[in-house]
């Protein structure tokens, strides 16, 4: 047995992943009956369905008549800085303000690209920060500091 | 008719309303804005202003301007097809094989113009075929009962997979996974708070905005910056927008024909605007009497398409607004904007909040209007839009997202959440599987659980009342059918074709 459809097979194991550990979580609450569905029925129903077409997906990407295909290769550079400069604005929003996470999240995210230009990232930097001040703190109001809260304080 | 016109009348005086004229305008030059960038759709706009509604005093306004966004994208869309040969949307794939060759050889005037009288042609049929339809569909919603809305969900679901384009066994199982998701939260019944590992945020589930945002914002973001961009703006001058009466007289049949093809596949699940598109493009080719010329500039291989993908934009509002399913991750988006509101979707809408059901499919028509009259004047400025680099785009788009996901419930919890969803799009996206089923699944998750459990509860447990009530027995057949005809092998490679330019 060869995995000739990388995509498919792997797609069916994340599936029969997520409907096993559904099956698992789910028997913690209440399974009731059918006349009487505990909140752990519909889940584990679904989480059933979902291993079977894990499985059936999962399969399908063995067989010999299976097309050949491989997974892309993941390129690290763009998702850790992605969603590493959201993470970092999460996290300091409330700690440093709206502006100093907004330098933080342009900053970092720009540099994803293979393209990054230092000087269009700086003006980026104070246009979209021009924006979203007029836009959420003058416009909608938003309930966030826009400084460091332990400066103004 | 009567009674259809004192409807419009309602419609119009709400739509007309100051306030929903503004927001009808905002979302329209939003959705034109959108649909002429690539990379940046309608999905991931709607999901970054979908907080911005929550604020919003009036639900009207609010769907008066995400509407406006979802049909304003679809004329974008053909912008960017026609003058750079890359689709602003999906459902303008088709519109970049004539309509490009249109501008290449300088008729780039011709082809802007035909397509946006089209879209307005077929907007405005779209528009009354939905105030006609939505009454007696609302109508016939009113004697289902638990079973019925159950087997019509399955419908629905099982509908929008079939016509979506890939995998089918994938596309359902993202449905599943998306209706598993939809579980995490308080369960109404008993009150038990499930997957939510004892965090407080979770126990009031996850915020459909915020999986949106990172399924279809950022995955996508990540996904274009592996690509290496190229991008040819078509820079000679565009000129001559008036269209000549024999263009006009020439793309006519095809407009008409465009708009009755796209306002049925719109109606499907599922189906919606991409798929009316790419139905009439090949429908045109085979009545045409030169179907040679198509491929290098036939003007009817603009106006169709155009027509049907905007007639198929707006006629998909129909099962959401009479029966409260979305059939369409676009019209989740919508269900998820009223529910915010203390709006339950569904065929109550109607009589309970008139003003908004009659003054959005009323504003629809403007909307229309307002983009014929100010897009080809404003054609300078969006070519000038269409240089903007992606690499000075996405910041903005972070930025839009990560504020927007902050002000749900002025917690960084939420923009927390759309991390693992970005992850997860991400990894669809690698191995093959569209993301967007599993966003209908999310929305009716919890609906569909509370139908089911009504259902069984009323026949005592006794599963075979699905099969036994003759309108629930209908709609699930019909499910069956679909599946069972989708998986025939002729079918199935018809569906790949259909599907291929995608």
């Amino acid at each position: 047995m060869k995995i000739r459809n990388h995509r498919d097979f792997w797609a069916g194991v994340m599936f029969l992943v997520f409907g096993l550990l559904f099956i698992v979580l789910s028997q913690q609450y209440t399974l009731g009956t059918a006349a009487k569905m505990g909140p752990g029925y519909f889940p584990t129903v679904l989480g059933g369905i979902m291993a079977l077409l894990g499985l059936l997906i999962a399969a399908g990407g063995l067989g010999a008549s299976a097309q050949s295909l491989r997974i892309d290769r993941m390129q690290l550079r763009p998702i850790t800085l992605i969603l590493g400069g959201v993470l970092l604005f999460a996290f300091t929003l409330p700690r440093l303000g709206m502006v100093l996470s907004l330098v933080l999240l342009i900053g970092i995210s720009a540099l994803a690209t293979h393209e990054f230009r230092l000087r269009d990232t700086l003006i980026s930097i104070v246009v979209l920060i021009a924006l979203a001040w007029v836009v959420f703190v003058w416009g909608l109001e938003l309930q966030f500091p826009v400084w460091p809260p332990f400066l103004t304080k | 008719m009567g009674e259809l016109i004192t409807n419009l009348g309602i419609g119009f005086t709400a739509a007309m309303a100051g306030q929903n004229l503004l927001y009808c305008l905002i979302g329209v030059i939003f959705g034109t804005l959108v649909g002429v960038l690539p990379g940046l759709g309608p999905l991931a706009t709607i999901a970054m202003l979908l907080p911005a509604t929550y604020k919003m005093t009036d639900p009207t306004s609010a769907l008066i301007m995400l509407a406006g966004i979802y049909y304003g994208a679809q004329y974008g869309g053909s912008t960017t097809a026609i003058l750079v040969n890359l689709p602003g949307e999906t459902s303008s794939v088709v519109t970049t094989l004539d309509g490009y060759q249109m501008a290449r050889r300088g008729r780039a005037g011709p082809a802007l113009a035909i397509a946006a009288i089209a879209s307005f042609i077929a907007g405005t049929f779209a528009t009354f075929l939905l105030a006609a339809f939505a009454p007696p569909l609302a109508e016939l919603a009113f004697k289902f009962g638990p079973a019925e809305y159950f087997a019509l969900m399955v419908l629905g679901l099982i509908a929008a997979v079939v016509l979506a384009h890939g995998s089918v066994v994938k596309a359902l199982a993202m449905v599943v996974l998306g209706l598993l998701f939809g579980m995490i939260g308080t369960d109404v019944n008993s009150g038990t708070a499930r997957f939510s590992f004892d965090v407080p945020e979770l126990s009031d589930g996850i915020e459909f905005a915020a999986v949106a945002m990172g399924m279809f914002g950022f995955a996508e973001i990540i996904l274009n910056l592996e690509q290496k961009e190229n991008r040819e703006v078509f820079t000679s001058k565009v000129k001559g927008l008036m269209i000549k009466w024999v263009d006009f007289k020439e793309a006519f049949p095809a407009i008409v024909r465009g708009t009755g093809l796209g306002s049925v596949l719109g109606i499907l699940p599922g189906g919606g605007a991409v798929l009316a598109s790419f139905a009439t493009y090949a429908m045109e080719k085979k009545l045409s009497k030169h179907p040679e010329e198509f491929g290098k500039g036939a003007i009817r291989g603009v106006a169709g398409p155009e027509a049907a993908n905007n007639a198929g934009a707006q006629t998909s509002f129909i099962p959401m607004l009479t029966l409260g399913i979305p059939t369409t991750p676009v019209m989740a988006l919508m269900v998820a904007a009223m529910m915010i509101h203390n709006i339950q979707p569904g065929p109550q809408v109607m009589s309970s909040n008139p003003t908004l059901f009659w003054g959005l499919i009323a504003s629809m028509w403007i909307g229309n209007l307002f983009l014929v009259v100010l897009n080809l004047p404003m054609i300078g400025l969006w070519i000038r839009l269409l240089t903007v680099p992606y690499r000075v785009l996405y910041p903005a788009i972070l930025l839009f997202c990560c504020i927007g996901a902050y002000s749900i419930n002025n917690n960084v919890f939420d923009v927390f959440m759309t991390i693992p969803f970005a992850i997860l799009g991400y990894v669809f996206k690698k191995l093959d599987c569209e993301p967007a089923p599993l966003l209908l699944g999310f929305v009716l998750g919890k609906l569909m659980e509370e139908y089911l459990r009504r259902a069984l509860t009323i026949s005592r447990g006794d599963a075979t009342v699905f099969f036994t009530r003759p309108l629930s027995a209908t709609l699930l057949g019909l499910a069956i059918l679909l599946l069972i005809i989708v998986f025939l092998p002729a079918i199935n490679k018809k569906r790949e074709e259909a599907f291929q330019g995608d």
